[in-house]
């Protein structure tokens, strides 16, 4: 057996989507993923449109890159220009708008912008560049810190710093149960973030908010067969936190990668873009690790960051499922792939940007 | 950032992993994983394996969706609490 095919497989769909049907669920739900991944593929296999009418899913605040403050990318421009350091960051990242530009925009002024692919290239650049500094702005959910963490316990060149923003999901999927006029009736969990940090963490939901929680895959199957557990347990007037994922996620997680992170990280209050400051939803270095803490070892003042979103975009109403994204006046006008006027419109993972490249017509 | 897809391990170099992607062969660290084989289907992260696909697990998934369908009856509540068993 094939380890994707079966989620694939058109039948079985079809099955998953006819036990959606035969729900008949009493009321409409909405339903909540907060992962870049899961929107790719509900867009990629036309998954709402198998939906009974009654089932509603929205898109969270699932990309990394989206949520990454502009004092953030302020701070890493600025290292490039005024610090001279070679700044090293993923692919998206350096696109992502600010009002006062981007990375790349800093890289057309003279700073030494580098794209990597893993965090692992940057330390590469580092031993090839011995004279220069190297920074990696370090940005990415637990999915992305875990691995950041076991490269920095195996020990990284003098030259090479870290600009880590790093952000956890069940403090942002906590702050979205309490704003007040966002119906949510369940969350589809992801995938990798849970095989990372396990299920333990997100037992919370079911327990004190009385809210449906189950991980999932990325295939077609994963993910309706998700949205079938929750509809089921909604449905039976329960409320489990459920795996639909589980060649991928055991209760646990993944013990290496959780023990790295807590040996290098320490969790503290963390500003999203467009979001505001959530409690403990994200990582610092912890205090032994200053020397390679780029916001400690090179001496930038910080100045007052400029708005967080260009005027007019609305990131902030996007990235908490408030509004798709053809409800924005500016979505596929102005603002486009190609021309990105807000963060969601550029990396993969942001929702303008996937529904852009699969929009209809 | 992330790829959904798993990619099966070709070879083993120096504790890393080496994936064919787009045609293209990758070196995937291994650095977060137990017990690594060639064979083996990782999910990868940013350059690192962050997990290993469970082949056993994926069939357990696909007993238990069959059973999501035999619980369908038309009085909804079966009372079963679905996919609480864990493997650990
Ligand atoms: S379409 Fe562009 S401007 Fe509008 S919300 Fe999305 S990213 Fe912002």
């Amino acid at each position: 057996m094939g380890v994707v095919e079966p989620f694939r497989d058109s039948a079985l769909v079809e099955r998953v989507v006819e036990a959606l049907r035969s729900l008949s669920m009493p009321r409409s739900i909405r339903i909540m993923h907060v992962c870049g991944t899961h929107e790719n593929s509900i867009a990629r296999f036309g998954l709402r449109e198998l939906l009974p009418s009654t089932i509603r899913v929205i898109a969270g605040p699932g990309c990394p890159v989206c949520v990454c403050p502009v004092e953030d990318i302020e701070m890493a421009m600025r290292l490039s220009l005024e610090k001279g350091v070679i700044l090293a960051t993923f692919g998206d990242m350096v696109r992502i708008p600010t009002p006062s530009g981007s990375l790349l925009d800093a890289k057309a002024r003279g700073g030494d912008v580098r794209i990597v692919y893993s965090p692992f290239d940057a330390l590469q650049l580092a031993e090839r560049n011995p004279t220069e500094e190297v920074v990696f702005f370090s940005v990415g959910f637990e999915t992305t810190a875990c691995g950041v963490a076991a490269m920095i316990l195996q020990g990284v060149p003098r030259n090479l710093s870290f600009l880590v923003s790093h952000r956890l999901i069940p403090p942002a999927m906590e702050f979205l149960l309490g704003v007040g006029d966002i119906r949510i009736d369940g969350f589809i969990i992801p995938g990798h973030v849970t095989t990372v940090m396990g299920l333990e963490e997100y037992r919370i939901f079911p327990e004190a908010y009385g809210m449906p929680v189950v991980s999932a895959g990325f295939e077609p199957v994963d993910v309706l067969t998700a949205i079938l557990m929750i509809g089921r347990q909604i449905k039976d007037g329960k409320a489990l936190c459920e795996n639909a994922y589980r060649r991928a996620v055991k209760e646990a997680g993944n013990r290496k990668a959780k023990e790295a992170m807590a040996e290098v990280f320490t969790v503290s209050d963390a500003y999203w873009r467009g979001i505001g400051r959530l409690p403990r939803s994200g990582l610092i270095l912890k205090g032994e690790y200053d020397r390679i803490d780029a916001r400690k070892r090179f001496s930038i003042d910080l100045r007052e960051p400029s708005l967080d979103l260009n005027p007019g975009c609305s990131c902030h109403l996007i990235m908490i499922g408030k509004i798709d994204p053809p409800s924005c006046p500016l979505f596929g006008r102005r603002c486009t792939p190609q021309t990105p006027y807000g963060p969601c419109m550029v990396s993969f993972d942001g929702t303008c940007n996937v529904w852009y490249r699969h929009r209809q017509g | 950032m992330c790829l959904a897809i798993p990619m099966k391990v070709k070879r083993i170099r120096d504790g890393s992993g080496i994936v064919e992607y787009r045609g293209v062969e990758r070196e995937v660290s291994l650095l977060l994983l137990e017990d690594v084989r060639e064979g083996d289907y990782i999910l990868v992260h940013a350059g690192f394996a962050i997990g290993k696909i469970d082949e056993e697990a994926a069939r357990e998934t696909l007993d238990l969706i069959e059973d999501l369908f035999q619980e369908q009856s038309p009085y909804g509540t079966s009372g079963r609490r679905i996919g609480s068993g864990f493997d650990d």
